[in-house]
């Protein structure tokens, strides 16, 4: 047998680097915040609150209250968290436990940036999204402000490769497609928007085939995308794998409907 | 057959007036002019069996609900993460009024008066869209108080998740939507008795529940008709890995396994074919190339070793090595697990880190046994299956692939002879992707 290599240690002799960075371990434990000494915006302690409201207990808000605080703050900070530990009337430990469970919710710190999220997982990794990876690496890597992570399966395994760009899901994506990703965020603009999912057909020939009320092909005709929340101006439908679905003349005006559900849902925002 | 996805592409579907035009909220009006009871019995004639995994009766869970006036509730488990499923989503995306009109139909057979769904972070246009129709039902007295002049009340509330696949367990999904970290509880209780809130709650998957107001509308025993006996019904199954045209399909269940792969999803790329398949998500045992004449339904996939599961077929062909996928899998099921059961937890981790040393020629073939032992001693032996849901995929690919292993193996000790693989061993089981393994 070969000498035992010695193995690195961190404080208190853990072999896990920062396990008790997050606690101050001669300090009392943290009771609920001070409302009076703890300034919450307005506009957050509202948001928790009608999230309380709608549950029989208020803590099942602890997540969309930490979501909303993120938003505000940019990643789960103490002082994030003080202020729903306020409003929420729950101590900073119970939502820091919430906090660090989850993996949309930050608790190391970051600048306000765009996040890619890169799905390598078994569907996407054999089509390659292992390469599209390193090249979405290789193309962010002078942007500080775009953020590229890979993730576990996203349930979008049809556009496999495929990536979350800001909440996007766009596929299925080449090695090309890193610099585009890139330049788009920084344009402004709506990121790849030939490959977004939401335009994307079903794949199943049957859908085509079983609904008669696609009856004749009619080319030209502008359609929404099926969910009818596209990007504001974009009307224009992107056929997914099978034969384009065409639609019928008396059919239109469906297709302005769902373009009525788009203004409206903006007109929300 | 197309029953869930009958015209789903139809522009606008997602909004009222277009599924109202299809005939849509008819199946809720016509299971509120029966009596809770008959609805029930006409969702148990069925037979229809849970999409999300377990294929558990929908009727007979119900059927555990205590009767009586107390806080129950009903929670639409849309928390899908198990990798190679993609189903729930397309389904809210184009059809989310299906899904409402499903759990107002379900709420009133069980005599339920809040409802929630939980939907996984990552489906934020999709959870944006869900949002948009409850409110439009609402707006129209399909939901809230006193349901088209009926005496049933629903209260239906959207939760977003933030991230976790095991809030897709249901237990680590009622603690999830409670509030608190997403870890399994031990069973039983069953929901069914105690769940949320430590309430009577009826779980169920999206797809189970958007078939609802298509059994209601067809009549239980008519349903049943369809599919194999035991297996009745459609199924919209997610297809994806190696395969020319990947999607959702919605197929009657019992068709064979070759007519989904091959004729559907287009089979492999030119020149290839398939090495192996998991018919159930990644958490199914694998099945090889013998196996693609198999009906695609659940006995069949049982008796042949594996199972249906969440109805995702995720297919591999010949040009990956059985090893590349194996560690995928199980780095995967060590990121996602709690830790909160050591078999899981150790398990998941120890395997990541076997798999890799045959990665760097530090393997023996005796570490295929041990890794075997390990796997067996994973199963049935966690609060939850998410230990399992590793172990018998791997255990599988050891079992089928072992030669392959070996070769590989054997292959690898003689790259790290030359020193060619020093930049393999210096990763040792870390992630190339995110850093160590994360403790929790």
């Amino acid at each position: 047998m070969s000498p035992p290599v010695p193995v690195p240690r961190f404080g208190h002799g853990s072999r896990v680097p920062g396990w008790d960075e997050a606690v101050d371990l001669t300090k009392p434990p943290a009771t609920i915040p001070d409302p009076a000494t703890t300034p919450v915006p307005q506009e957050l302690r509202d948001v928790i609150e009608a999230a309380m409201a709608k549950y029989p207990d208020r803590r099942s808000a602890a997540i969309p209250a930490l979501h909303a605080a993120q938003e505000v703050h940019g990643w789960c900070s103490p002082e994030a968290i003080d202020q729903v530990a306020t409003v929420m009337q729950v101590t900073p430990a119970y939502l820091t436990s919430v906090a660090t469970f989850y993996d949309m919710l930050e608790t190391r710190p970051r600048p306000k940036h765009h996040d890619v999220y890169v799905c390598t997982n078994i569907s996407c990794s054999l089509r390659g999204a292992d390469h599209f990876f390193d090249a979405m690496v290789g193309a962010a890597a002078e942007h500080p402000d775009v953020h590229v992570s890979s993730f576990e399966c996203l349930g979008a395994c049809d556009i496999a490769p495929m990536a979350s760009v800001d909440g996007e899901y766009v596929g299925p994506l080449t090695t090309d497609d890193a610099a585009r990703i890139v330049d788009d965020l920084r344009a402004g603009r709506p990121v790849l928007e030939h490959k977004q999912l939401r335009y994307r057909r079903c794949a199943d020939p049957g859908v085509a085939e079983g609904a008669e009320e696609f009856a004749p092909p009619e080319p030209d005709v502008p359609r929404a995308d099926t969910a009818g929340l596209g990007p504001g101006g974009d009307t224009l439908d992107r056929p997914g794998p099978t034969a384009p679905i065409e639609i019928p003349v008396d059919e239109a005006g469906a297709g302005n409907q769902a373009g009525a559900g788009n203004e409206t849902h903006e007109d929300d925002e | 057959m197309k029953l869930l996805f009958d015209g789903i592409d139809e522009p606008g579907l997602n909004t009222l007036p277009v599924y109202e035009r299809r005939g849509g909220y008819q199946a809720l009006r016509k299971a509120l002019t029966m009596t809770p009871d008959e609805v029930l019995s006409n969702i148990t004639e069925s037979s229809l069996r849970g999409r999300g995994g377990a294929g558990f009766r929908m009727g007979q869970k119900a059927s555990f609900l205590p009767h009586g006036d107390m806080e129950k509730y009903l929670v639409c488990n849309a928390d899908e993460s198990e990798p190679g499923t993609f189903k729930d989503r397309e389904l809210m995306q184009k059809s989310p009024h299906m899904l409402i009109e499903g759990i107002a139909i379900a709420s009133y057979a069980a005599e339920i008066n809040r409802a929630f769904i939980y939907i996984r972070g990552e489906y934020s246009h999709q959870a944006d869209i869900l949002e948009a129709a409850i409110a439009e039902a609402e707006q129209a007295g399909y939901l809230g108080q006193r349901i088209l002049g009926s005496a049933h009340d629903l209260n239906l509330v959207l939760h977003r998740g933030a991230g976790a696949y095991i809030c897709g367990e249901e237990t680590g999904l009622l603690d999830s939507l409670e509030g608190k970290r997403g870890n399994p509880r031990l069973k039983p209780p069953f929901p069914a008795i105690e769940g949320l809130y430590h309430g009577p709650t009826l779980i169920n998957n999206v797809e189970t529940l958007a078939t609802v107001p298509t059994i209601i509308r067809l009549g239980g025993a008519e349903y049943a008709k369809i599919g194999t006996e035991t297996s009745t019904g459609t199924k919209v199954v997610s297809v994806s890995g190696d395969v020319q045209r990947p999607g959702n399909y919605e197929i009657e269940l019992g068709i064979p396994s070759r007519v989904l792969i091959y004729d559907l999803a287009g089979g492999p790329p030119e020149g290839r074919e398939v090495k192996f398949w998991f018919p159930g998500g990644s958490s199914a045992p694998v099945l090889t190339k013998d196996d693609l004449d198999l009906p695609y339904d659940f006995d069949s996939m049982a008796k042949a070793g594996s199972m249906l599961g969440s109805g995702a077929i995720i297919v591999v062909d010949d040009s990956h090595t059985v090893l590349e996928v194996a560690l995928k899998l199980a780095k995967f099921y060590a990121h996602e697990s709690c830790g909160k059961c050591v078999p899981c937890r150790e398990g998941t981790n120890w395997t990541v880190k076997m798999l890799r040393r045959i990665q760097s020629g530090e393997a023996t073939p005796m570490d295929l046994d041990l890794m075997a032992s390990v796997q067996t001693q994973i199963i049935g032996n966690c609060l939850c299956v998410l230990g399992d849901a590793m172990a018998m995929p791997i255990g599988s690919m050891i079992e089928k692939f072992r030669d392959e292993l070996e070769a590989e193996i054997e292959a690898a000790r003689e790259r790290a002879a030359t020193g060619e693989l020093e930049d393999v061993i210096a990763l040792g089981v870390a992630d190339e992707h995110a850093g160590p393994l994360p403790v929790h």
